[in-house]
């Protein structure tokens, strides 16, 4: 049970970063960006195939964004230049990508990774070295957990750390002058344009940027997971979806440094149901997809039930005075 | 200032649903001028401030702005010089950003954009200062999101946005005719001193004759694409409702419902729902 939860736990916060992009293509931008399902095996595939080639895991991690940027990109490119569909254009982006990632795997469907010198070999190490594991572990066995001890806890501390940088470098961006027109171009096109702002190459720099950031966490999610694989992206789309919409449900959207707050905490949380869900006996590791879609279809309609039974409860609180006093008025007016 | 020559727009040329928007326009705007533009629905009134913002390419003619001609140069570049609030309040805001990211977006329109911070402290007070000149309140409420304000109130602050770094040209199209006779009254006035202290050059469409003839030094008769009639300064001094009905009376033998029924209860601001 432990075990699973950090797991779930490694994983989610991995998967937030990929979460954060399809932010800011989903919402900052406003732009339904199916790419993701490709850019994510982009940055995988591209990380695997440079590790295995024996290159440094920092750099072929930098390498795997790099090339999600490029992806995402061209998306944009499709939409502002080619006036094609948003939806259709990172449908095309991401099946272009599928073989675009082979040939970057160099036509292996998987890379394995194991034994490799990678950045989650790094992070355990720096752990280990550093004495982090022992005394965490100190730690664990004194509240009476010491029976399942985590392999190590590098990856999750250096991981969030990442991540959160990641988040705030987001949430810096956003607030610069480049960033503020950026978000305008995702509110309201024809106020940006009138305004001087570029709205064609904003939407691909963004577009580029939230691939740039699915792509990272593709490349580190290889390398958690010890191999990259062509299939590894699908449905991904909606994983990162479903972050954001349950983040935003649970955290709030007041300010954008609590919206990505929320999305990453979304992520984790996801992550946990996933894994909850799948040890139930009934569930098979395929119903995986499935639950996803179960989840978001909650996350969506769950929250406005709720508005609505609080809004329904409202006006009824409202409505009974009225009634009474024109109850008392025919009673009066029969007399 | 700004120089339009002969300028021809047609939509769906060649199509049964072929619309002639603008028949050869010609239109000097001189440094400072605030020519106010009426007619009827269609008159191609819209069509004409697309084109000079470049939102439309006309299909002829030429566009010069500042002694250089624009004709060709896309919107987002014009933009930086040209100001414009839209008929509609939802249009020149950005509803998810806050006041003050708003207005530091007008803020960096004629400057490069950097990743340097949008709102900064000295920017801030500077906001602060211009909103309240609003008389609106709004100065207190910089980080509000502007989706939550209402019509009115984010009107005029698309109106400061659009004037706040003094641009060339500024543009209003119909900016008072979806707000109720108060707001509106408020917006026509606020837009009069605005353009007064900073003397910008203006072209403002409306459909109120009475607003027309009160702001400005020159307007302009539009109909079906073409400038029908003009007045100067002199000839504006002494304008009328009456004789300015009278004109496009001569112009077209029926005059459009529409201006009738605008031209008749006076006062402000008049619910016109053009088309846009
Ligand atoms: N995008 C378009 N496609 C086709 N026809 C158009 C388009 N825009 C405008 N038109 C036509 O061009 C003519 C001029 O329209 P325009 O919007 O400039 O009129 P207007 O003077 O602004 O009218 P209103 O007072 O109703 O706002 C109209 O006949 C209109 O139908
Ligand atoms: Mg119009």
């Amino acid at each position: 049970m432990f075990a699973s939860i950090f797991g779930a736990l490694e994983s989610g916060i991995i998967f937030a970063i990929m979460a954060l992009g399809v932010y800011l293509s989903f919402r900052v931008l406003d732009f339904p960006d199916l790419t993701v399902d490709g850019s994510f095996v982009t940055g995988a595939g591209t990380a695997a195939a440079m590790i295995t080639r024996g290159l440094d895991p920092i750099l072929a991690t930098a390498c795997g964004t790099l090339a999600g940027f490029i992806a995402g990109c061209f998306t944009g490119l499709l939409h502002t230049k080619g006036k094609i569909h948003a939806l259709l254009s990172g449908i095309l982006m991401m099946i272009a990508l599928w073989s675009i990632n082979l040939r970057i795997m160099e036509d292996a469907a998987n890379i394995p990774l194991l034994g490799k010198h990678t950045l989650m070999t790094e992070m355990a190490d720096f752990a280990k070295i550093t004495g982090l594991d022992a005394s965490l572990n100190a730690a664990l066995k004194a509240v009476g957990l010491g029976e399942s001890l985590p392999r190590t806890w590098g990856i999750l501390i250096l991981m969030l750390a990442l991540t959160l940088i990641i988040k705030m470098l987001n949430d810096w961006f956003l607030q610069t002058e480049i960033g503020l027109v950026l978000r305008a171009t995702g509110d309201n096109k024809r106020m940006s344009r009138s305004f001087s702002a570029n709205t064609d190459r904003l939407t691909i720099l963004g577009l580029g940027l939230a691939n740039a950031w699915v792509a990272l966490s593709g490349a580190i999610y290889a390398q958690y997971g010890g191999f990259a694989d062509i299939g590894m992206g699908v449905g991904m789309i909606i994983v990162g979806l479903a972050s954001v919409i349950i983040g935003e449900a649970l955290f709030g959207t007041k300010t954008i440094a609590r919206t990505t707050l929320a999305v990453i905490g979304g992520a984790i949380i996801y992550r946990i149901v996933v894994t909850l869900a799948l040890r139930i006996e009934f569930f098979k590791p395929g119903d995986l997809k499935l639950i996803t879609a179960v989840i978001v279809v909650l996350a969506l309609v769950v929250p406005k039930a709720v508005d609505n039974r609080r809004e329904k409860r409202r006006r009824k609180r409202r409505q009974a005075p009225a009634d009474d006093r024109n109850r008392e008025a025919e009673q009066r007016a029969a007399t | 200032m700004l120089q339009l020559k002969n300028v021809h727009k047609v939509f769906n040329e060649g199509q049964p649903d072929e619309r002639v928007a603008l028949a050869g326009i010609d239109l000097e705007l001189k440094s400072g001028d605030f020519v106010t533009v009426i007619g009827s629905n269609g008159a191609g009134k819209s069509t004409l401030m697309n084109v000079i913002t470049g939102v439309l390419a006309p299909d002829a003619g030429e566009i010069w702005m500042d002694g250089k001609e624009v004709t060709r140069l896309p919107e987002f570049k014009r933009s930086a010089r040209i100001g414009r609030v839209f008929q509609d309040p939802m249009a020149g805001t950005a509803a998810s950003l806050t006041i003050e990211e708003n207005l530091s977006i007008a803020f960096t329109r004629n400057k490069t954009r950097t990743l340097a911070r949008g709102v900064t402290k000295k920017r801030r007070a500077f906001f602060r200062e211009r909103l309240a000149e609003l008389n609106l309140g709004l100065e207190n409420r910089l980080t509000a999101k502007v989706g939550s304000l209402s019509g009115g109130e984010r009107q005029a602050l698309s109106l400061l946005m659009a004037t706040l770094t003094y641009p060339s040209l500024l543009l209003l199209d119909e900016h008072t005719a979806a707000l109720d006779p108060a707001r509106a009254a408020l917006i026509a006035e606020m837009t009069e001193r605005i353009v007064r202290a900073s003397r910008l050059t203006t072209l403002m469409v409306t459909h109120n004759m009475q607003q027309a003839i009160a702001l400005g030094n020159r307007l302009v008769m539009m109909d079906a694409g073409r400038i029908v009639a003009a007045f100067d300064e002199e000839e504006k001094k002494t304008l009328t409702i009456e004789k300015l009905l009278a004109v496009f009376q001569q112009m077209r033998s029926a005059a459009s419902d529409r201006l009738l029924l605008n031209a008749f209860p006076p006062g402000a601001g008049l619910p016109g729902q053009g088309g846009e």
